[in-house]
C-alpha cells in the first residue's frame, strides 16, 4: 500500500494536497485497489461548494458505486476531465494523474483534522 | 466470437412462402410507409433454428445446473406452473376485453392478493409493479402520499449499509434524501445509529429481513417502535421472503408496507431481464393511496374501480399476468407446505455454511437463514486468488458462480444462496467443488486466476467493457 508523506488523509480513503486556493482531492492507492478496476468516476460542475464530510461525487468500479466524500469544505475550482474517457487513471496514479478535483478551501484550519500519512497507514496498513 | 442473427443474413433467402392472395388488398398510406425496405435478416428455417438452439447451448439457467447467486433466489420454477399459465383461457385474454368477460382472471388475481396478504399479513395488496425496484418506488409513493395527506413534510429515508442497492436508488428517485447507517459489529441495524437519525423529517427506514447476511434482523420489534416513533414508516424489502414463508410476517414485525418479488419467492422465471413482478402490500392506513385501478367483488360479480386519492397507474393494466399466474399457480400447488420451502431453503445454506466455514473467512458465525455469506480476504492475502477469481473458476465446474462483492461491507465477499430446491448430492457437489479450488489456489493460483478455461468465452474484460461499452452493432442496418 502507497501512502505519501505529504499528503493529508479521511478515515473514507480520499487525500488532499496543495495549496489552500487550489487543493487536490483525490482517492486512495488502498481504496483503489479495493474498488477494483474503475469504470466511471461521476464529478460536479465547477463552481459547486462542498461541505466537509459530504459526498462530492462518486466512482464506479466493476464492483460497486461508491460515494466520494468531501475532506474539507470549499468551492471546486477544477475537476480532472480526463477521468471522464479514461478513468483508469484512478487505478494506475491515484496520487497523481488519478486526482478528481480540486477545491478552495473555505477554512484552512480544517487541515487540521485530517489524518497524516502515518495515521492512515495505521488505520489500513496490513 | 458467434455471429449476430443479421450478420449471418443470405439475400433472397426465405423460411417460408406464403400463397397467393386470395382477399381484396388495402395498401397503405404514403405516410405510414418505409422510405427503404426493413433491413431485416433473410435466412431459411434451419438457419434459425440452429441459430438459437447454439446460443442456447451456450447459455446457463436453473436447467442446467446450481445457480447459487445470493440474494437472487435462483431456484426451479416448475414446469406445471408454466402449462397453467399457458391454459387458453388464461392466456388469450386481452386487457382490453369487457370485464364480465374475464371474471375468471380478475377472480384469480384476488385470489392472489388475499395470498399475498395472508403471507406478508398485510390488510391489501397491487399487483400491478413489475418488479422488485418498481415495487419499492411504488411502496415509497404510498408513503409520500400518506405523509403528504396528513400535511407532514418528511424528506429522508433512511437504509443499513447492507441494504441492497435498489433500496437507495428507489428512495432518490422518488424525492427522498438518503441517510445510510452502520450495522453493528453482527451484521445486524444498529439501533442506537438508528436513535441518533430518526426526527420529523424521517420517512421511512427500508428494511430486508432476514438481512443481505443472511440474518434474521431480530431487534425488528425495538427498530419498528423507533421508527414508528418518530412518525415513519417501516418499509419490508421482500427479496428475501424465501427464508420466511409461513414462519414469520412481516406485517406482524411491524413494517407498514411491502413488496414481494414472486418472481423470485414464488419461482418463476427470471434472471434474464424480466418479465417480473412486484406486489405491494400495505397496511390500512394506506389503502385509500394504492394504484389504480382495484378489484371488487359486489353482487356476484368482479369489477374494476378508482380510489380518488390513489397515486395513480404504476403498470398499464393490471401487472405482469403471466408471472402472477405462475406465482398463483406455486403458492396453490404447496397449499399450507409453503413452510417447507422456507425451512428446506435454511437448512441448504446452513449445510453448505457448515460445510464450507473451514475453508473461508467467516465474517459472521453461527446460524445464518436462507444465504450467508464467505470472504475470501485470507485466500487473497496468501495467494492472491480473490473471490472474483474463484467464481469464475466455479464455471469449469459447471455450477453459476455466487454474487461476488455484496454486501460492500464484507470484504472479498461471496454470497451464497443454494435455496430449497438442490438436493444434497448437488449441496455436496458444489461444496467440494469450491473446497477443491481453496485448493487450487494454493496450490496452482494461476489455474485459478486464469479461470474460466472451458466456457464457451474465457475471461471477459469486464473494465474496459464498462469504460467503453458498444452499444449497437454494425450490420448494415440504420
Amino acid at each position: 500500500m502507497h501512502v505519501p508523506e505529504q499528503y493529508a488523509y479521511t478515515a473514507q480513503h480520499e487525500w488532499l494536497y496543495g495549496e489552500d486556493n487550489a487543493a487536490k482531492v483525490g482517492i486512495t492507492d488502498f481504496a483503489q485497489c479495493a474498488l477494483g478496476d474503475i469504470v466511471y468516476v461521476d464529478l460536479p460542475p465547477i463552481g459547486t461548494q462542498v461541505e466537509k464530510g459530504a459526498s462530492f461525487g462518486s466512482v464506479e468500479s466493476v464492483k460497486t458505486v461508491s460515494e466520494l466524500y468531501a475532506p474539507v469544505s470549499g468551492t471546486v475550482v477544477a475537476t480532472n476531465e480526463v477521468l471522464k474517457d479514461e478513468p483508469q487513471h484512478v487505478n494506475t496514479a491515484p496520487y497523481t494523474d488519478g486526482w478528481m478535483i480540486a477545491i478552495a478551501l473555505t477554512d484552512a484550519s480544517q487541515r487540521e483534522s485530517l489524518w497524516d500519512a502515518a495515521q492512515y497507514e495505521q488505520a489500513y496498513g496490513a | 466470437m458467434t455471429m449476430l442473427i443479421s450478420e449471418r443474413t443470405h439475400p433472397g433467402r426465405i423460411a417460408y412462402a406464403l400463397p397467393p392472395c386470395d382477399v381484396p388488398m388495402h395498401t397503405l398510406p404514403d405516410f405510414a410507409k418505409r422510405a427503404a425496405p426493413a433491413a431485416l435478416p433473410e435466412l431459411s428455417e434451419l438457419d434459425v433454428v440452429r441459430h438459437y438452439t447454439a446460443l442456447s447451448r451456450r447459455n446457463f439457467g436453473i436447467d442446467n445446473g446450481m445457480y447459487p447467486l445470493g440474494s437472487c433466489t435462483m431456484k426451479y420454477n416448475p414446469k406445471l406452473h408454466e402449462e397453467i399459465m399457458r391454459i387458453p383461457g388464461l392466456a388469450h385474454v386481452h386487457p382490453e376485453q369487457p370485464v364480465r368477460s374475464i371474471q375468471g382472471m380478475l377472480a384469480l388475481l384476488v385470489a392472489l392478493e388475499h395470498d399475498l396478504a395472508q403471507i406478508t399479513g398485510m390488510d391489501a395488496i397491487t399487483l400491478q409493479p413489475a418488479a422488485g425496484a418498481h415495487g419499492e418506488y411504488t411502496g415509497l409513493m404510498l408513503i409520500r402520499a400518506y405523509h403528504e395527506h396528513k400535511h407532514e413534510h418528511r424528506t429522508h429515508v433512511i437504509v443499513p449499509d447492507s441494504s441492497h442497492g435498489t433500496n437507495p436508488a428507489s428512495a432518490m428517485l422518488a424525492g427522498y434524501e438518503v441517510i445510510t447507517i452502520p450495522s453493528d459489529p453482527n451484521g445486524l441495524v444498529n439501533t442506537e445509529a438508528l436513535r441518533r437519525v430518526v426526527g420529523p423529517h424521517t420517512a421511512a427506514l427500508m428494511l430486508t429481513n432476514p438481512n443481505t447476511l443472511g440474518l434474521f434482523e431480530k431487534d425488528i420489534v425495538e427498530i419498528a417502535d423507533i421508527v414508528h416513533s418518530a412518525g415513519g414508516m417501516l418499509y419490508y424489502d421482500g427479496a428475501n421472503s424465501n427464508a420466511i414463508l409461513g414462519i414469520a410476517r412481516p406485517g406482524d414485525m411491524g413494517f407498514d408496507v411491502v413488496h414481494l418479488n414472486v418472481h423470485k419467492t414464488m419461482s418463476t422465471p427470471h434472471g434474464g431481464g424480466g418479465p417480473g413482478a412486484g406486489p405491494v402490500g400495505v397496511k390500512e392506513a394506506l389503502i385509500p393511496f394504492l394504484p389504480n385501478p382495484r378489484i371488487q367483488y359486489t353482487d356476484g360479480q368482479y369489477t374494476l374501480y378508482d380510489n380518488p386519492q390513489s397515486i395513480g397507474k404504476v403498470k398499464a393494466y393490471l401487472g405482469n399476468i403471466g408471472v402472477l399466474i405462475r406465482a398463483f399457480a406455486y403458492i396453490r400447488s404447496y397449499g399450507p407446505q409453503l413452510r417447507n420451502v422456507s425451512e428446506h431453503a435454511v437448512l441448504h445454506a446452513n449445510y453448505l455454511k457448515t460445510r464450507l466455514s473451514p475453508f473461508f473467512d467467516v465474517p459472521v458465525e453461527g446460524i445464518c437463514k436462507h444465504e450467508f455469506v464467505l470472504s475470501a480476504k485470507t485466500i487473497k492475502q496468501q495467494t492472491g486468488v480473490r473471490a472474483l477469481d474463484i467464481a469464475k473458476r466455479l464455471l469449469d465446474y459447471g455450477f453459476h458462480p455466487p454474487t461476488m462483492y455484496f454486501p460492500t461491507n464484507i470484504e472479498e465477499c461471496l454470497m451464497i444462496e443454494p435455496t430449497e430446491t438442490e438436493s444434497l448430492e448437488t449441496l455436496d457437489a458444489f461444496a467440494d467443488a469450491l473446497i477443491r479450488i481453496v485448493e487450487e489456489a494454493h496450490a496452482e493460483p494461476d489455474l485459478v486466476v486464469r479461470a474460466p478455461h472451458t466456457t464457451p468465452v474465457k475471461r471477459l474484460d469486464e473494465a474496459t467493457a464498462a469504460r467503453k461499452p458498444v452499444l449497437h452493432c454494425h450490420c448494415g442496418v440504420d
